[in-house]
């Protein structure tokens, strides 16, 4: 019995010592909080060698193909494509964990537009000298979304906006002229096209609702359109306001009068770009990549050569369009950073987005390219989507992007599934991101 | 974790019942050496359970503090908040969704773990019989236990979309994946699809082993078929079947990937507590994040504790049971020799 004591103490004791081992540990990891050290942007950019080029998967390959001509020119300036996963959420957070834990592992971070306010505030990315970047030749929405408080933190890799897809063959068979610039005029045009025989069954509009980024990008938008804004220059939430409610309005009334196709509050851009493709529904927003499948010739698309493409529409005038895209930004914990600097100058200086175009269809962030008749003979949706970009909005720059997003399509889809009315969701929305904005 | 805390259970009657049992043999260097061989597992588990669950309930005792200064730039500090990230679990907007989450989590468990049983011991049932195809009926039945949750949560959402085949057969136009009760009942009908042949499985070992000499003894009694389901398959597989329900509900407990998956993040209907932990931490405020974490963890242990009670006492039942039962047959079998 003695016996069978001491093995229970000597159990203990060793539980013990290694249970204070491992508090002892999490001490030293809670108290490892240093202030930051201020950013100063002009000393920073040092060293010289091998760097790591952080970013989502590219399958056309244009994006590789860029690092091996840089490659072959600084043979001992290495750069490592590492590849992130496929989902924006995990991404930001591998990112913002190599940033908490300092590492040096990730020298150039690819970062989706949203994220630049988050990661500026924070100094998780480097300020970028003005005169690094040739902004003055970039499409000025674009520049804009790289800025926090007029500071330019990241260069424009590729850039994105909405296009407003129509079918050609129902509105000339409808008598609709030209493409609606309005959203009254859609629903007029949608009045006479529903009336056709050959479109028995169909609806009149899609957009992405679904709870997702998506919905905050097609509530950003319909706000945008009808006059208002998310937030306003100093980030202060200004969505109480009469514009505000319009978009909204314009939204949940879509989905009451039957204007979108009931099963809309499921759509993401797959199922809108399904529902396009099978005749279900006359109009379509959507992003740009949808252009090559919808115009397939090999059977998979009902609607090959009988759709076009526009701005989206506005309430008086066209729409204004969010911006997406990707920037290119500097880590501070990098040990290389004037490699980092050189290399991004590299990577989106305008030949190279050129050359890219050869493979990829990401629309770069010069406008120059988007004139160019080679260009737009294989891109040809190309100068509609500069027309979308020139007058494009970003999404709300909030530091705290994404508890904004959850609040917007939480109170957004709350209206539009009529769990709320369009005021309560709006004065609940505001409330929210007034919280946020205010911490 | 669980095995470690089943385990002792069936072995700690017997060593109640016979203290000295084993004593005997041992000498005095032996307690010492046990240890020293236990001590490697024992580091490892510290690391990889015990520093990760203090960290938890560290981290969740601070708030990140975080402002943003003149120009514009976060300012960060850690706070200590003592219990305040668990008292916002019952308050506000945040006590809201932390109950609609627990709700949800619970009504999972409950709905799917009891759908499963049922469904799984029919089917460990209709494996158990002898029939041409028999192997291959059970190798297709492990299929979507062998498929990645995500996997099977895209294959739902596949089938589920609005204009998928759930529809078509049902000639409805059910909207599965909006927020409702129907993408509560979307997670519950593939949660089970996946999981009940993991209970199938667990069960049929279990009535593998049950002696076919019961059963034919109680042929010659005349007990029908559901007499011997009853009083024969039952109360035999029945302590297999509580570790399998105890496997499944803890799993169950922590449901994620598969309401996020099919139905996607930050629905209400269908948002567990695992799902509002991640959220939190993706929101970068780990201090809720790990106050949420260890709630779930709380609920986890507790629903184990009673259930491992429960079950401890089910066991010594079943024995008992299994003995009066081997007594009962014997008896029979005198009987039917007379």
């Amino acid at each position: 019995m003695r016996q069978r004591r001491r093995t229970w103490q000597t159990l203990l004791t060793t539980t013990a010592f290694v249970t204070a081992a491992a508090v002892s540990l999490t001490a030293c990891g809670g108290s490892a909080q240093e202030p930051k050290a201020a950013a100063n942007a002009a000393a920073a950019f040092e060293g010289k060698g091998p760097i790591n080029y952080v970013s989502s998967r590219d399958a056309s390959g244009a994006a590789q193909k860029s690092i091996d001509e840089w490659n072959a020119a600084h043979p001992d300036q290495k750069v490592t494509f590492i590849e992130l996963p496929d989902s924006a959420d995990q991404q930001r957070q591998q990112l913002i964990q190599n940033a908490q834990i300092k590492s040096d592992t990730f020298s150039v971070l690819n970062l989706d537009v949203v994220w630049n306010s988050e990661f500026a505030a924070n100094k998780w990315v480097l300020p970028l000298p003005e005169d690094a970047i040739p902004t003055a030749d970039m499409i000025p929405a674009t520049v804009n979304a790289a800025k926090y408080r007029d500071t330019l933190y990241g260069a424009p890799y590729y850039t994105d906006g909405a296009l407003f897809y129509y079918r050609t063959d129902l509105l000339r068979a409808a008598g609709v002229a030209a493409p609606p610039k309005t959203w009254d005029e859609m629903k007029a045009a949608c009045e006479k096209v529903l009336a056709l025989p050959e479109a028995k069954g169909m609806s009149c509009y899609a957009g992405q609702f679904d709870k997702n980024e998506g919905l905050t990008v097609n509530f950003s938008e319909a706000v945008a359109s009808a006059g208002g804004s998310i937030v306003d220059a100093e980030g202060k939430p200004t969505v109480n306001t009469a514009e505000a409610r319009q978009g909204l309005s314009q939204l949940v009334d879509g989905f009451k009068d039957g204007l979108f196709p009931s099963d809309a509050i499921t759509y993401l851009e797959e199922q809108g770009r399904r529902a396009f493709q099978d005749g279900k529904v006359v109009f379509l927003r959507n992003w740009p990549f949808l252009y090559s499948s919808l115009s397939a010739t090999d059977g998979s698309s009902s609607v090959a050569g009988k759709f076009n493409i526009t701005s989206i529409p506005g309430t008086k005038g066209p729409g204004v369009s969010t911006l997406g895209g990707r920037n290119l930004a500097v880590s501070p914990f990098t040990q290389n950073k004037a490699t980092a600097l050189e290399f991004i100058r590299f990577f989106t200086s305008q030949e190279q987005a050129q050359k890219r175009l050869a493979l990829s269809s990401r629309a770069p962030a010069y406008a120059a390219l988007y004139e160019d008749p080679a260009v737009v003979a294989k891109r040809p949706f190309f100068p509609t989507l500069l027309e979308s970009l020139t007058n494009a909005q970003p999404r709300p720059k909030v530091v705290q992007y994404g508890a904004t997003t959850k609040a917007i399509q939480e109170e957004a889809y709350a209206a539009l599934t009529g769990a709320k009315d369009t005021d309560t969701a709006l004065k609940d929305m505001q409330a929210k991101l007034e919280e946020i904005t205010a911490k | 974790m669980t095995t470690t805390v089943t385990s002792p259970a069936p072995s700690a009657p017997q060593d109640l019942k016979n203290p000295n049992r084993g004593l005997k043999t041992r000498t005095p260097g032996e307690g010492r050496m046990a240890a020293m061989l236990l001590s490697p597992t024992l580091l490892v588990l510290a690391l990889v359970i015990v520093y990760p669950l203090i960290s938890a309930i560290h981290q969740s005792l601070f708030s990140a503090e975080s402002g943003l200064d003149a120009d514009g730039f976060v300012t960060e500090g850690e706070a200590f908040v003592g219990l305040a990230n668990y008292a916002d679990l019952f308050v506000g907007e945040s006590g809201r969704r932390f109950l609609n989450a627990f709700g949800n989590t619970t009504f999972f468990t409950v709905t799917t773990v009891l759908l499963e049983t049922v469904l799984g011991l029919c089917l460990a049932l209709a494996m158990n019989r002898a029939f041409r195809g028999r192997a291959f009926l059970r190798a297709s039945i492990l299929v979507p236990w062998a498929v990645p949750t995500a996997v099977s949560g895209l294959l739902w959402r596949w089938i589920f979309q609005s204009d998928g085949i759930a529809n078509s057969l049902l000639g409805s136009e059910i909207l599965w994946t909006a927020e409702g009760t129907a993408s509560k009942l979307a997670v519950i009908i593939a949660e089970v699809w996946k999981t009940a042949p993991f209970i199938g499985l667990l069960v049929l070992a279990g009535m593998q082993i049950i002696p076919e000499e019961v059963y034919e003894a109680a042929k010659i009694d005349g007990a029908g078929w559901w007499r011997q389901l009853g009083s024969i398959t039952l109360p035999l597989v029945k302590p297999t079947l509580l570790v399998a329900v105890l496997f499944r509900m803890l799993d169950a407990l922590r449901m994620f990937d598969l309401p996020f998956v099919l139905i996607g993040p930050g629905k209400e209907s269908v948002e567990t507590l695992s799902m509002l932990a991640w959220d939190e931490s993706n929101q970068l405020r780990y201090g809720s994040a790990s106050a949420f974490a260890v709630v779930l963890f709380l609920y986890v242990a507790v629903v184990a504790v009673v259930f491992v009670k429960v079950l401890g006492a089910d066991v010594t039942g079943a024995k008992k049971l299994g003995s009066k039962k081997r007594k009962a047959t014997r008896s029979q079998k005198a009987e039917a020799t007379r």
